[in-house]
């Protein structure tokens, strides 16, 4: 599977709560960031949690995001960061 | 639960005790013979109802989704489940922590 | 209850929320047993693969981390492999991680200053570091430390320069994150070996410093 964001490429979490065994974080939805790294390709833990094979794997990233992008009353650094791992499903490009 | 309003940290530790690692060794082994995985366990305690899951420790919460996650799998039964335990409370010697 | 200060105690913690040695048996400690007993007469697991499978839990711990970390210190050139591919370097080191799990190494500099939590559950670099303490499986830190990091760090007594930028690390699939502290002053010349005990737990979670 070719993975569809290359690193240094600006991404949004996808908003939405989906029913189900979700390993996105609520704080992270809707918000934007840039591909660190290419994690590799893992089973779906959404479909491992309901004993499905979770197949065919997904591609995994970390995604690093600005903290006061992440939190609107954010007391830190205006560089301070946070990196969270994201399927690609949940991603899409940043506009 | 990242963001929600908490209260300071804790530092809190404890030494775990037997019936603790062996609920961390049933994780470990059923999860690596394929009876179950970690995120069906993870989900069971995503289901857990909100004050349970305070009430609990981290390891009651763990043997409880492994049970239920062994119940849903069919590798044990609810009856089988409730003999045992019944079984458990009528033990002579008072309720132990097991056979060894 | 929710006063500001932060405290740690000496000895028995009073406000402990469970008897950590109690005797009572539990509605879950007989959960463990049944749930045990029931695997075992199945012959699904036997009690030898459960006492083999604590004593290899037993047997990580932080001295595994700290090895990583000093050697890391001392080889310039295991320290490039470690921060490029953490798993593999482990392995090399004779420190096996688990499947899927893979170690990722962040590297505290004068500049940055690495945290890790995870805030869905608790993950954690177990291979490496051995069973998580009570307090970075609680719903304080999980929180609270991808929120207010630098709060948090100050909790636990940790003080960062104006200048450091802070970068949390949630683990939220299957990545476990090990922080590689900056080598403490004044340990010019001293061994692996040396080096690998001043390396604590705390300072490998990123909470503090060396």
């Amino acid at each position: 599977m070719t993975p569809r964001f290359a690193i240094g490429t600006p991404v949004s979490v996808r908003r939405g709560n989906p029913p189900g065994h979700i390993r996105t974080p609520y704080y992270i939805r809707g918000k934007s960031g840039t591909v660190e790294r290419i994690c590799g390709e893992f089973r779906n833990p959404e479909e491992l949690a309901y004993g499905r094979s979770g197949e065919p794997k997904q591609v995994l990233y970390r995604v690093r995001f600005n903290q006061k992008d992440v939190w609107p009353d954010y007391r830190g650094l205006a560089n301070d960061t946070i990196d969270v791992e994201l399927y690609e499903h949940w991603l899409e490009p940043a506009h | 639960m990242g963001g929600l309003q908490a209260g300071p940290v804790e530092r809190v530790e404890h030494d775990y005790q037997l019936w603790e690692k062996r609920v961390d060794a049933l994780m470990v082994l059923l999860s690596r013979k394929r009876r179950f995985t970690v995120d069906e366990l993870r989900k069971g305690i995503e289901s857990l109802p909100g004050d349970a899951y305070d009430r609990l420790t981290y390891y009651e919460r763990w043997i409880s989704s492994i049970t239920s996650a062994l119940i849903h799998r069919g590798t044990i039964s609810i009856e089988e489940l409730r003999a045992k335990l019944a079984d458990i409370e009528r033990r002579p010697d008072g309720p132990q922590v097991g056979k060894p | 209850m929710m006063d500001n200060i932060p405290h740690t105690h000496e000895g028995p913690n009073p406000h402990a929320p469970r008897p950590d040695h109690d005797d009572t048996l539990t509605h879950h400690k007989r959960l463990e047993i049944a749930v045990r007993e029931l695997l075992i007469e199945k012959g699904i697991l036997t009690a030898d693969e459960i006492r083999e499978a604590i004593e290899r839990m037993d047997a990580r711990g932080p001295h595994l981390g700290a090895k990583l970390v000093a050697r890391a210190w001392v080889d310039p050139a295991f320290k490039t492999r470690l921060l490029k591919d953490g798993s593999t370097a482990a392995d090399e080191a004779g420190v096996q991680m688990d499947q899927p799990t893979r170690l990722i190494v962040v590297e505290n500099t004068p500049q940055v200053h690495n945290l890790v939590v995870c805030t869905l559950c608790s993950c954690y670099p177990r291979m490496v570091l051995g069973i998580p303490p009570d307090w970075y499986k609680s719903r304080a830190y999980r929180s609270r430390a991808v929120h207010e990091p630098r709060t948090v760090l100050a909790e636990f007594g940790t003080h960062l320069a104006d200048d450091v930028v802070v970068r949390v690390h949630d683990s939220t699939a299957d990545m476990r994150y090990l922080v590689l502290p900056m080598r403490p002053k004044g340990t010019e010349g001293f061994d692996e070996a040396r080096l690998a005990e001043l390396v604590t737990r705390d300072s490998m979670i990123g909470v503090t410093t060396l």
